[in-house]
């Protein structure tokens, strides 16, 4: 017995064409939320209602849209990091401790203090901002560092960091600066928060209860930033000579060790900022577990976005709904449920742009005596 | 074999790339036993044209017969099910395995356990039956290019090939193995098997080819025609479509003063044992010095050194009286050092970015391309256009990716960015391998202009007419010393013959 059809797996010859890859992208999602329909009616449940309650929990209000955007707003910056650092296929998978090393350097302005607790609000924001870049780029600097004089795999050593900085910040939030013995320093003080929509609400009414903070701005302008220096500036040329080919970069008479250096460092700092917008946007203290594993989120946002700076924000702002829907909808394993079909998607998807796939008639079998 | 039944039948082949008609309705007949060779200008389509006979592209239309009979491939896993075989000119091969064990690669059988020393036998009796000796055992690290090469066709003989395709197998090999690659040809069809032939070597065509075959442009300008009856002059007047000098006319010119200085180097290979053993040469301004020598015989080494790329164990290498041994590449950049390196593809280029990426690589630091801390987009660009122009660089615009380029573009790609670099010294490693003639001539009255202007020319080649032709002296390597340095206008052939096999000479 014979198959009447089989598939055919080519290996692409022809040019792709250039909206392919956006296309297998949203494909993909899509398929995703499909397949976990799928499930979802299995266990008995609408999916379309489930759907609905999702957009509505997510998108369908301002409150929920601020909450969404509040949540993208770190894996911007995280992804901003590893995309930088994986265009020079720097496998920097350390963001999570650069965030917790920016939040905890965003947060001596305060808890030291490094300015006078009475210093006008765009002193210590600044302050902040530059101590929290700061902390995210000595903890990419270490990584870079071995790397560069030692050939220390990085994927090893950034891995590692992360346990170090969050138990690094442990040791502050419980023995040092602790609130009364509970597992979080004292709320800094008003000066040391970033605005918040919700602080206009007494001029604006529609302003009240929207957590919205100024933080998301920093990630636009980072990828701004970001998409500048790799498509514009002089550096970005040599960040993707070196990632495409360092043979080459180096007979072309780059220093490949100083860059690796700087682009963690670069790296670092992105995610340091996120740090510093956790802390200062949205819980306004150093706390245990300011991140729930935004760092390793920022991997497949970086990855599922291929690099490309704005569409980072994009899938940011995706998953940042998939973790206030894992909020809103319970059981909240459904949204995860949702958030590994997408990664499994898209991921497989890569096949269709190296690969064309058709279903063929079989040949009919040629019979022997 | 005239009357011999046609192996393989290409009846209009159309290739289509974006921008770029590679094949346009090409026929191409191999005959049983017949040695066929495929001419053509760079980027005329004659890898195309061979991976779609090999499986690996899928021609836009047209059809292919084996045997007589039409066939569909999908891969070459299928090109080869149908006996047909291609050895590429960059090999595929693990470094770190056996010849036995990259032989049985990708093979249904052995299944699970190897039995090696069974399949090793297999192997020996192969290369007894074709006369392409090479140890089973040995690993391929440890093999020469031209043993590697017979690797590559012990691969494809193996699997059942009939028709072999070789894909530019000269480029790489000594003169020396260059007339064992023809042997190895010869008796190949002495058994049966047909064989297509490209090169640009128009004397190893005339010595082998039965027929012929020139594409220009992606058409057929010459289609089968008989090699008996042809001469270079008419074969090379087929490819480029005008008649070609063959032989450029070098000025006589007074040399400067003193440009590349080097005292007693000493440097290791890559495997950690010596291959500079005290090297002594230097190069004035306006002259070409040419570096004769079996390949392997420190040449490679001898230009890594000066240029920054390897480290030196002793001695010294001065460009203009500064000192460049163990400085980083960059030293040598801004001493105005060119380099045209030996492996285009893993060195010279970056395949994924554009021709303008690849062009501006040594001069995107300066004005005007570089602009401070960005790159001025626009004068890239130019340069790049600029550049696409002067060199006869065929690709559909300047935002094509390296790596779509045909092997003589690329080629021709890192010769403009290394000439238009106002270098005071060019270190060229085979400038003209797998270039057309005509790109040869173009590049070789590059470099006299060059001379011209009193840069001074490091020429490392492996074809004695080319450094003859192009040198005012020549050093003969030999196991990391210089043999001898003579006169290219005085010296005769066989003097630097016996210095290239370690003789040596009394002045
Ligand atoms: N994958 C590809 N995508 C786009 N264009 C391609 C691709 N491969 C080849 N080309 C183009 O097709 C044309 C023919 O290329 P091909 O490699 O067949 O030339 P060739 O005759 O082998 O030249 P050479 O002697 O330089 O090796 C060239 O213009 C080349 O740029
Ligand atoms: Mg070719």
């Amino acid at each position: 017995m014979r198959f009447p059809v089989t598939l055919l797996i080519e290996k692409r010859t022809d040019e792709i064409p250039g909206w392919l890859p956006a296309a297998t992208s949203i494909g993909s999602v899509i398929a995703a939320f499909v397949v976990s329909g799928v499930v979802l009616a299995l266990i008995g449940a609408n999916p379309l209602i489930v759907y609905q309650f999702f957009f509505k929990a997510t998108f369908g209000s301002w409150p929920a849209l601020s909450d969404t955007i509040v949540k993208a707003t770190p894996l911007i910056m995280v992804g901003l990091a590893c995309a930088v650092a994986f265009k020079m296929k720097l496998w920097n998978i350390g963001a999570e401790g650069q965030l917790y090393l920016g939040a905890f350097f965003a947060s001596t302005v305060v808890l030291v203090p490094l300015v006078p607790p009475e210093s006008p609000k765009w002193l210590v924001l600044t302050a902040m901002v530059v101590m929290g870049m700061i902390g995210g780029a000595i903890w990419g600097f270490i990584p870079g560092y071995l790397k560069a004089k030692f050939d220390v795999n990085e994927i090893i050593s950034t891995l590692m960091l992360n346990y170090v900085a969050i138990l690094w910040n442990n040791f502050w939030i419980f023995d040092r600066w602790s609130d009364a013995g509970f597992q979080m320093t004292p709320t800094f003080v008003r000066t040391a928060w970033l605005p918040r929509l919700s602080d206009y609400a007494r001029e604006y009414r529609m302003f009240s209860g929207i957590t919205l903070h100024l933080g998301v701005i920093f990630g636009l302008v980072a990828a701004i930033v970001v998409w500048w220096v790799l498509s514009r500036s002089r550096w970005g040329y040599e960040i993707r000579l070196i990632g495409d080919n360092p043979h080459a970069a180096r007979y072309a008479g780059l220093n490949i060790a100083r860059n690796v250096v700087l682009v963690m460092m670069f790296s670092g700092a992105l995610a340091g900022l996120a740090g510093m917008s956790e802390v200062s946007g949205v819980v306004h203290r150093l706390q245990e577990r300011i991140s729930p594993g935004y760092g390793f989120t920022g991997i497949i946002v970086a990855w599922l976005a291929k690099l490309n700076p704005f569409a980072v924000i994009l899938v940011a702002i995706l998953f940042g709904a998939l973790i206030v829907a894992g909020r809103e909808v319970q059981p909240s394993g459904i949204s995860q449920m949702i958030q590994g079909f997408v990664l499994f998607a898209v991921i497989s998807s890569d096949v269709l742009l190296r690969y064309s796939i058709r279903l063929v008639r079989a040949a009919p079998v040629e019979e022997s005596a | 074999m005239p009357d011999a039944p046609f192996a393989v039948q290409m009846e209009n082949i159309v290739i289509r790339f974006p921008g770029v008609l590679a094949n346009d309705h090409v026929n191409f007949t191999l005959k049983q036993g017949e040695i066929h060779a495929l001419l053509g200008e760079n980027g005329a389509g004659k890898s195309t044209l061979m991976s779609a006979l090999s499986g690996l592209y899928k021609p836009t239309s047209g059809i292919i017969r084996v045997s007589g009979k039409p066939v569909s491939f999908n891969s070459p896993k299928d090109a080869i099910a149908a006996g047909i075989g291609m050895v590429h000119q960059h090999f595929m091969l693990v470094p770190t395995q056996t010849v036995t064990e990259n032989i049985l690669l990708g093979l249904d059988t052995p299944r699970f356990f190897m039995n090696l020393p069974a399949y090793d036998g297999k192997v020996l009796a192969l290369q007894e039956q074709f006369g392409l000796r090479v140890d089973p055992t040995a690993k391929i690290w440890q093999l020469s290019v031209g043993e590697q090469q017979r690797v590559e066709i012990l691969k494809t003989l193996y699997r059942g090939a009939n028709v072999l395709i070789f894909d530019e197998p000269t480029a790489v090999l000594a003169p020396a193995e260059i007339a064992g690659f023809i042997e190895t040809m010869r008796s190949l069809v002495a058994q049966g098997k047909s064989i297509i032939f490209i090169s640009h070597k128009l004397q190893e065509v005339e010595a082998v080819a039965d027929r012929i075959t020139v594409l220009r442009k992606g058409k057929v300008t010459a289609e089968g025609f008989l090699m008996a009856g042809l001469d270079r002059a008419k074969l090379a007047q087929l490819m480029v479509g005008r008649d070609v000098v063959f032989a450029v006319k070098k000025d006589v010119q007074e040399p400067g003063g003193t440009i590349l200085e080097v005292r007693n180097l000493q440097a290791a290979n890559n495997k950690g044992t010596p291959a500079l053993r005290g090297v002594d040469l230097s190069i004035r301004a306006g002259e070409i010095l040419g570096i004769a020598g079996v390949a392997g015989n420190g040449q490679s080494e001898l230009a890594e050194c000066i240029t920054g790329l390897r480290v030196c164990e002793k001695g010294s290498v001065q460009v203009d009286g500064r000192e460049l041994a163990n400085q980083p590449p960059i030293a040598a950049i801004q001493s105005g050092v060119s380099h045209i390196p030996e492996d285009r593809t893993r060195v010279g280029s970056a395949p994924n970015l554009t021709i303008t990426d690849n062009v501006i690589m040594k001069h995107y630091r300066a004005a005007p391309i570089g602009n401070g801390r960005t790159i001025d987009a626009g004068q890239a660009t130019q340069y790049a256009q600029e550049l696409k122009r002067t060199y006869d660089i065929l690709a559909p615009s300047v935002r094509t990716l390296a790596r779509k380029l045909s092997g003589g573009n690329l080629q021709k790609v890192i010769l403009s960015r290394e000439i238009t670099a106002n270098p005071r010294l060019i270190v060229a490693v085979q400038p003209t391998r797998g270039l057309d003639v005509g790109a040869v001539e173009a590049i070789q009255e590059h470099l006299l202009a060059q001379r011209r202007q009193g840069t001074a020319i490091l020429l490392i080649s492996e074809e004695l007419e080319e450094l003859l032709t192009l040198s005012d002296r020549i050093a003969v390597l030999y196991d990391g010393r210089v043999m001898g340095v003579a006169e290219a206008a005085t010296a005769s052939v066989e003097e630097i013959g016996l210095m290239m096999m370690g003789t040596v000479q009394e002045a």
